[in-house]
């Protein structure tokens, strides 16, 4: 076992799967904490829908680089959802549905109608569950997650006090200063640029699963809102590694496993906060 | 000196005033409260005070001491807050984050003012607990000292003691009233007029306008 382990590390695909994957899986858990507790866990899969449709876009115009499209629209979408905070018209739910299910048929319909491959399906399957790109990444694709990374990394930790300050009590942020819509503002970018990293790894239906999974993990054992971020950092990392090396071993779609791992984690804590009361 | 006065206000949202004709002064060490029935306009002007939504028409004047970093403001819980998922430090030590200005971090004398804030609620040994375990009325005296961790003059309350049984109401009027005996000036929302006109000096009836009506005597003020 370990031995074939060994073995498939000596190929540089599968090092830099597990490179990007675990870079992910850290940028994603650390907003997802706030995400849950403003009430926008659908977020991610509203994004990816959005990242779906920008990049039938990109596919239909023969952009080499579809990052160029994906990014801005992207980031556009969640600014418009997260701009307003908590005293928005529509409320996140209705936000989110909207423009996950707008961007979804829109960019299904782009792809049928303006077809670049004969494999209309597989194209589709492969956007949507991420089922083999994370095993074709070039070197300068895991450089540039790796920069995002820790662009993302370096920001979350710099602003901690304020995002947490802003998840909190949005109104209390205000009535003292605090320039709010900046920080949601700040968060939105974050999250569209981690979701359209994510693609790559899990695709874009399994995303919300990156950034809720390990969050409800930490919440369902921990009481302080640092802990539950340590931890959720953590166990998502972890989740991830084990995740893409039983992919590995085991030829599962890697998407699918890490999420599972990060299920079966939640369940475990789930039940331990349960047994602790 | 005058904190804050109110002069022709009208309040509302999206252009359609909820309350007009308001005019009202507060000054330094007032125990100034706003009462009025349910659906009044109350937290409505509660709200444009703050700041969190900008008057309709009017002038709304703030004197020296109301300024964003001198402010304290208790909101009314909402949801998220119940199950959130922080300690009381966490959450008293946010209040200081009208004094990070430009920098990252909380620093040494800000820990120790959110520490000091929590003695003086009477919550010390609740610092490290989660908050969503305390029951109403300590939740509400950890948003209290979050509030004194961000004022140095004025505090803000909105309904503080919505949802409190009669104990811990009763603690909780007293403690106001020591923060205002200490001196800083109370803005408070309440539509629990009799306990209200014990502690208050001046009560604003928003059913009543144009008049208000003063209730002088019974309390001094600093």
């Amino acid at each position: 076992m370990l031995e074939m382990l060994f073995m498939y590390l000596q190929y540089p695909f599968v090092r830099y799967a597990i490179i990007v994957g675990v870079l992910i899986a850290l940028c994603s858990s650390l907003l997802g904490v706030t995400l849950v507790l403003k009430r926008y866990s659908y977020i991610g899969d509203g994004l990816s829908h959005v990242a779906f449709g920008a990049m039938s876009i990109a596919a239909v115009l023969n952009f080499t680089n579809k990052m160029i499209i994906v990014l801005p629209f992207t980031v556009l979408a969640a600014i418009l959802l997260l701009k307003n905070g908590n005293n928005t018209k529509f409320k996140g739910d209705a936000a989110i549905a909207m423009i996950s299910v707008g961007a979804l048929a829109f960019g299904y319909m782009l792809m049928n109608v303006f077809p670049v491959s004969s494999n209309i399906s597989g194209d589709v399957c492969s956007t949507l569950f991420g089922s083999t790109s994370i095993l074709t990444l070039t070197k300068e694709e895991v450089w540039i997650s790796g920069i995002m990374s820790v662009i993302v990394v370096g920001i979350f930790i710099l602003f901690y006090n304020r995002i947490f300050a802003v998840t909190f009590d949005e109104n209390f942020a205000i009535a003292v200063g605090t320039n709010v819509k900046a920080y949601n503002f700040l968060v939105a970018t974050i999250i569209a640029v981690i979701i359209v990293l994510a693609m790559n790894l899990v695709g874009s239906l399994l995303i919300s699963a990156l950034v809720i999974f390990p969050a409800l993990s930490a919440m369902s054992v921990l009481k302080s809102f640092r802990a539950v971020i340590v931890f959720s950092a953590i166990s998502s990392v972890v989740c991830a590694l084990f995740g893409i090396i039983i992919s590995i071993l085991a030829g599962t779609p890697v998407g699918s496993t890490i999420v599972t791992a990060d299920v079966v984690l939640f369940l475990a804590c789930y039940l331990l906060g349960k047994v602790r009361g | 000196m005058i904190v804050l006065s109110a002069k022709d206000l009208a309040v509302g949202y999206e252009g359609k005033a909820v309350l007009q004709n308001v005019n009202f002064e507060v000054n330094v060490g007032d125990y100034f409260c706003i009462v009025g029935e349910n659906g009044s306009g109350k937290t409505t002007l509660l709200r444009t005070i703050v700041g969190l939504i900008p008057p309709i028409s009017g002038e709304l004047n703030y004197g020296d001491g109301f300024t964003k970093t001198a402010v304290g403001y208790l909101p009314q819980q909402s949801d998220v807050q119940r199950d959130f998922p922080a300690s009381v430090f966490e959450i008293v030590l946010s209040g200081c984050q009208n004094g990070l200005a430009h920098k990252f971090f909380y620093s040494k004398s800000q820990k120790e003012m959110a520490l000091k804030n929590i003695e003086r609620m009477g919550i010390g040994h609740l610092a490290k607990r989660c908050y969503r375990e305390l029951s109403g009325g300590q939740q509400q005296r950890v948003l209290l000292a979050r509030a004194l961790c961000a004022t140095k003059q004025v505090l803000i309350l909105d309904e503080p003691v919505a949802g409190l049984d009669p104990e811990a109401t009763e603690e909780m009027y007293r403690m106001i009233k020591q923060l205002n005996d200490e001196g800083l000036t109370i803005i408070m929302i309440s539509h629990d007029i009799a306990n209200v006109k014990k502690f208050a000096n001046t009560i604003f009836d928003v059913n009543q306008i144009p008049e208000t009506i003063s209730v002088q005597g019974g309390v001094s003020t600093c």
